[in-house]
């Protein structure tokens, strides 16, 4: 099975005038297909830098990911291949998919770019993906994202990554823009293709209850450095690590509220 | 019953567009002294309207349809602020009601001090206050909200996104209103910034006596903090209970779906079913 391993990684920024910034410090971890890994941690944690790393948006100062045990290709056709393995889907849907292009557009650009399928088949492969994402291909194929609901826009985001056929996803927050009663809908169609397909997710949140719900894994990242790792009820339930006690603490709880009796400032009510 | 602080009575918010849209339907809601009010639901629901819509900030093309707004001041009058002139309601918001705004972390100026910018706030409503009992003030104001007095002379973007709403609650709490309203006052922050601003809020709350109106879409984040929750949609209330009815034994359907779209941190693993 192929995996994708995170080895050593250490990035550091320059920042004008105020020296370096450390980014990612000695972070390892590894991948496999089938499998989701919830990656959380408070913003500047460097989440999104882990992201930027896999996607060769930016290039480590130390260390290596390796795909299938191979390092990736920094620029040409290899590099492109990689990027058909591994693909993104954004925190907003509403930016992320562009005003002037239908939905039709949108899935069957990678699939020609990549020749997932011949030409003839184009259309036949965009309905089949939008109806994988639950969406009915006659209802929206033609339309354009501002036509869609914040839900439907991230379905479409979904089918496009899926398009080339990918091993691996990394999702960024993909529901924390949309309304709370779609955003278990559109994790529970995540999870459902990872394991209808086989597809490795890692899954990048400060939501630490979807985190626990959706992955089998959970890593936490404190100031670019991985504080816990380990499954996903260990580390919500069981975290070892202070700062991994803290953020459980501080996330909304009504279960413990309630069964406590104390109020929010830890006083009787 | 305990002592009511603002009432709200049959009160609808139309956006005249076309076709119209009815944002807000038939609300009637009364707000007790010293309560924190969770207002939760969904974009669109009305939530943040009808919380403009109380203080008369909407702009064309919302309409006020029908209804009224009462609020019952600490000193005995009953004020209708549907009956007040443009001064009046100068005079009135703020003091008697001030707000938190969504985003309210970007709602200061960039190219002025925070200092200047809460003295501005005792310049318009307490204009016999000389310039040294503003400064007090607003050094008062910067120590309670736990952001040091120091920082007077500190930029926004000198700050961090959690001391910047601070300093937005400060500026809120300035003339000590008898009711805040908040409008996703911790929506942009982390978790553990978000716990400490609440707690703030809390022992503001206690300390001063003050009623709080909180908009969220974050349900199981009002559960812990607020007394009673409205539950929102469509422009209507379908639901108003204390937090731990609502935890324990919900009534309306929506307010079960709305339970149940969050899953839970610790326990069972799987969804809150109702």
């Amino acid at each position: 099975m192929t995996v994708l391993e995170f080895d050593a990684v250490t990035k550091i920024y320059n920042v004008r005038g105020a020296g370096q910034l450390k980014a990612l410090d000695d972070v390892s971890f590894t991948l496999s297909a089938s499998q989701t890994i919830g990656l959380v941690g408070q913003s500047g944690s460097g989440k999104s830098t882990i992201a930027k790393i896999l996607t060769q948006l930016e290039v480590p100062t130390t260390g290596e990911v390796r795909l299938g045990g191979q390092p990736i290709p920094r620029r040409g056709k290899g590099l492109r291949t990689y990027r058909q393995q591994l693909r993104m889907v954004f925190q907003d849907p509403f930016a992320s998919l562009n005003p002037y292009h239908s939905i039709r557009y949108h899935i069957a650009r990678p699939l020609r770019l990549d020749n997932v399928v011949p030409k003839s088949e184009t259309d036949a492969e965009v309905r089949r993906l939008l109806e994988r994402v639950r969406l009915s291909p006659d209802a929206v194929i033609d339309r354009r994202p501002h036509e869609l609901s914040g839900g439907q826009r991230q379905r479409v985001a979904i089918a496009r990554a899926l398009a080339s056929r990918p091993k691996f996803l990394v999702a960024d927050e993909p529901v924390s823009m949309l309304d709370v009663s779609i955003r278990l809908g559109v994790l529970s169609l995540l999870s459902d293709l990872q394991r209808e397909q086989e597809l490795g997710v890692l899954y990048i949140t400060h939501d630490l209850a979807t985190a626990r719900h959706f992955s089998d894994e959970i890593i936490v990242l404190n100031q670019g450095r991985i504080v816990e790792h380990g499954t996903a009820d260990d580390v919500i339930l069981r975290p070892t690590n202070r700062y991994t006690q803290a953020l459980r603490a501080a996330s909304p709880d009504p279960e413990k509220h309630f069964a406590s009796g104390a109020d929010i400032l830890g006083g009787a009510r | 019953m305990r002592d009511a602080l603002l009432s709200i009575n049959d009160f609808s918010v139309v956006y005249d567009v076309d076709p119209p849209v009815p944002a807000v339907k038939n609300v009637s809601l009364e707000i007790h002294r010293g309560e924190i009010l969770g207002l939760a639901g969904e974009s669109g629901c009305g939530k943040t309207t009808l919380a403009y819509g109380v203080q008369r900030l909407l702009k064309a093309p919302a309409v006020i349809t029908s209804g009224s707004v009462t609020f019952h001041d600490a000193d005995g009058d009953d004020v209708d602020i549907n009956s007040l002139d443009v001064e009046q309601m100068r005079r009135f918001r703020w003091d008697k009601i001030s707000m938190v705004f969504q985003g309210a972390m970007n709602a200061l100026t960039p190219v002025a001090t925070i200092g200047s910018q809460l003295e501005d706030v005792f310049h318009v409503h307490r204009p016999t206050m000389t310039k040294a009992e503003r400064r007090a003030a607003v050094i008062d104001l910067l120590e309670i909200v736990k952001v040091g007095g120091a920082r007077i002379r500190s930029f926004p973007h000198e700050l961090s996104g959690g001391m910047r709403q601070r300093v937005m609650i400060a500026m809120a709490l300035a003339l000590r209103p008898q009711l805040m309203v908040m409008d996703e006052p911790t929506t942009a922050l982390d978790v553990l910034v978000q716990r400490e601003i609440l707690r703030q809020i809390s022992e503001l709350r206690h300390e001063f006596g003050f009623s709080v109106i909180f908009i969220t879409h974050d349900l199981p984040l009002l559960l812990e903090i607020s007394d009673r929750i409205a539950i929102m949609r469509e422009g209507e209330i379908v639901e108003l209970a204390t937090a731990e009815q609502i935890w324990t034994n919900p009534q309306d359907e929506y307010t079960k779906t709305l339970l149940s779209s969050f899953p839970r941190l610790t326990g069972e693993k799987g969804m809150v079913a109702r």
